[in-house]
């Protein structure tokens, strides 16, 4: 605060001495703190018709000429919250009948009542708010001060009344309603997205006998259609196997062609180069083909597309991903 | 703080609403002025103004009908693929194999029903009046709802491609034979003709429009199916804006005298 204006110390005392005096005259004193600070606790909208005291010493007069009444009124929240605490305190050491704050609040850690008729308790006085000061209540009998337990609810008790809680008036009961068949609803779409029956080719086929695939060739024959080699060749570990390998590259997922000329599966797009095999052995494909699933059923190949082996993983030596011939 | 609390002063919430709940007259308000959907709507009506027995809510159950047919409707166009190998293969699809694919009688059913309430709608105007000045233009895009919502029927009718189908639309379609001028058996049709070449033929009329062919076809199929699920709906989405806007800038609902 300005210096040359009133100090706070001046102000507190002015209050001080106001107080003690209102408190004398005062024909019931325990109202005076309550009514002195209501107005800390009026909304800010309740003051504002009224005009704000511009400055301290605005303040000041407004104290000095409403005298020692509480009325002082809406000029108070604009006096800083400190000086409205003090007020309070200055109040409560002014009246020697009543317990000081300091009192009240070791009764009250001590579990005892506040033996007074008086009981302002100071809230919330952080720093820069206004403090709020609960009006005093008549200090209430040891009995009610105990704790009333309660009777439990039953477990049964409370499912029934949660349970009927979305249904206990018409406005429940459509909202409740609502939320019903919304939530139905949506279920029922995001069932409806799956379909039951799928338009694709069987993940399961028979490719014919085994005699249709003469050893170390490649056959281009369900290439197009479901997307397999069928190789049968010597040159893998030395043993007859016949195979079935995805028309895929390892690389990017384009389609290779086999060569029949140069004896290799070649990729069109970046130029991965596969032996007979599946092996790969040039350009950027960094593992081999995969094989799909491959065994004799009713004396035909059946290749099973919904299984891979990858040769990398050593999967090539599951017994399902090859037909070995004598 | 609640958790409504927490979700409404929430950024999200805010960014979006721009106001508070609508908890008090002024808010009710701002609540309908500055949401997109509900401004089309009058801030406030008069109690008489709505009730059942005034209204019937035929206006308000045709909108809810609509909203029906466009949700069941997307929902059915992921199954149903409107060619001739597969349409008819589809709809029967559709009511053996795919779960909850009975959508498509609710889809049929509310579309009986719309056009039912779209009369009653208009009768129910015409009783009360409420087609008068200042109204009357809300009348005739209310009309040219109502004859839209008849092609969406007629163009629907079509797209189960069964015999029923098929044979409906070829009768139905042969009213627009007879289109004056424009109809190649309708009168003055004759007229347009440069040096003896008639200009209006079975292959350029009316009806061939309409058909996208001289008889009912795959090329009508797809015309149809186009003019069902999106040309249509898109007019008669735009046309029910402006026909509840203009309820409002008309000066609200009627009422009763």
């Amino acid at each position: 605060m300005d210096d040359k204006k009133p100090s706070t110390s001046d102000i507190l005392a002015k209050i001080r001495a106001q107080k003690a005096a209102a408190a004398a005259v005062t024909p019931a004193p325990v109202a005076a703190p309550a009514s002195v600070v209501t107005p800390a606790v009026t909304p800010p909208a309740a003051i504002a018709p009224q005009a704000k005291p511009g400055s301290t010493k605005d303040i000041l007069a407004a104290i000095r000429a409403k005298g020692a009444i509480p009325a002082a009124g809406p000029s108070a929240p604009a006096v800083a919250g400190v000086s409205v605490q003090s007020e309070v305190k200055a109040v409560a050491a002014s009246t020697s009948p009543r317990p000081s704050v300091q009192d009240m609040l070791k009764a009250v850690r001590e579990g005892q009542g506040v033996p007074s008729s008086a009981k302002p308790t100071v809230a919330a006085t952080s720093a820069g708010k206004v403090p709020v000061v609960a009006p005093p209540v008549p200090s209430k009998p040891v009995m009610a001060s105990k704790k009333v337990v309660q009777p439990r609810r039953g477990f049964l008790m409370n499912v029934v009344v949660t349970i009927s809680y979305p249904f206990l008036s018409a406005f429940r009961v459509a909202w409740t309603s609502m939320a019903a068949v919304t939530g139905v609803a949506t279920l029922g779409t995001a069932r409806f997205m799956f379909p039951n029956v799928l338009v694709e080719p069987p993940s399961k086929f028979k490719v014919g006998p085994m005699s249709d695939y003469p050893l170390n060739s490649v056959s281009n024959k369900w290439k197009d259609q479901y997307g397999v080699w069928i190789v049968h060749t010597d040159q893998y570990e030395g043993r007859n196997l016949v195979f079935a390998l995805a028309s895929v590259c390892t690389h990017l997922g384009c389609t290779p062609s086999w060569l029949d000329g140069e004896q290799k599966f070649k990729c069109p797009c970046h130029g991965s180069g596969f032996y007979m095999t599946g092996v790969n052995f040039e350009g950027p494909a960094p593992r081999p083909l995969e094989r799909v699933g491959l065994k004799i059923a009713e004396g035909m190949l059946e290749v099973d597309k919904s299984v891979k082996f990858q040769g990398e993983m050593g999967q090539w030596n599951d017994a399902a991903s090859f037909v070995e011939l004598a | 703080m609640s958790v409504g609390d927490y979700i409404r002063g929430s950024q999200i919430w805010k960014s979006i609403f721009r106001h508070p709940a609508p908890v008090d007259r002024r808010n009710r308000i701002v609540v309908m002025l500055t949401n997109f959907f509900l401004h089309l709507h009058p801030v406030s009506i008069k109690q008489q103004g709505i009730a059942l027995s005034y209204t019937w809510c035929m206006g308000g159950i045709t909108f809810f009908l609509f909203l029906v047919e466009t949700v069941t409707g997307v929902l059915l166009m992921f199954y149903y693929r409107p060619t001739l190998e597969f349409a008819f293969n589809d709809i029967l699809a559709l009511r053996d194999v795919t779960t909850l694919g009975i959508m498509r009688e609710i889809h049929r059913w509310a579309a009986h029903a719309m056009v039912i309430t779209v009369w009653l709608h208009m009768y129910r105007v015409f009783l009360t009046g409420s087609y008068k000045p200042p109204r009357e233009f809300n009348w005739v895009i209310g009309v040219l709802l109502l004859v839209l919502t008849l092609l969406l029927s007629f163009t629907g009718y079509l797209l189960p491609w069964d015999q029923l189908a098929i044979w409906a639309i070829t009768v139905g379609s042969n009213m627009a034979r007879a289109t004056p001028v424009l109809g190649y058996e309708g009168p003055g049709a004759q007229l347009l003709n440069v040096g003896g070449f008639d200009l209006i033929t079975n292959g350029s009329d009316a009806r061939f429009l309409l058909l996208g062919s001289r008889f009912v076809s795959e090329a009508t199929l797809n015309r149809f199916y186009i003019l069902h699920c999106v040309a249509i709906p898109l007019v008669v989405a735009l046309l029910t804006a402006i026909h509840f806007w203009r309820i409002r800038k008309d000066g609200g609902i009627s009422q009763p005298l």
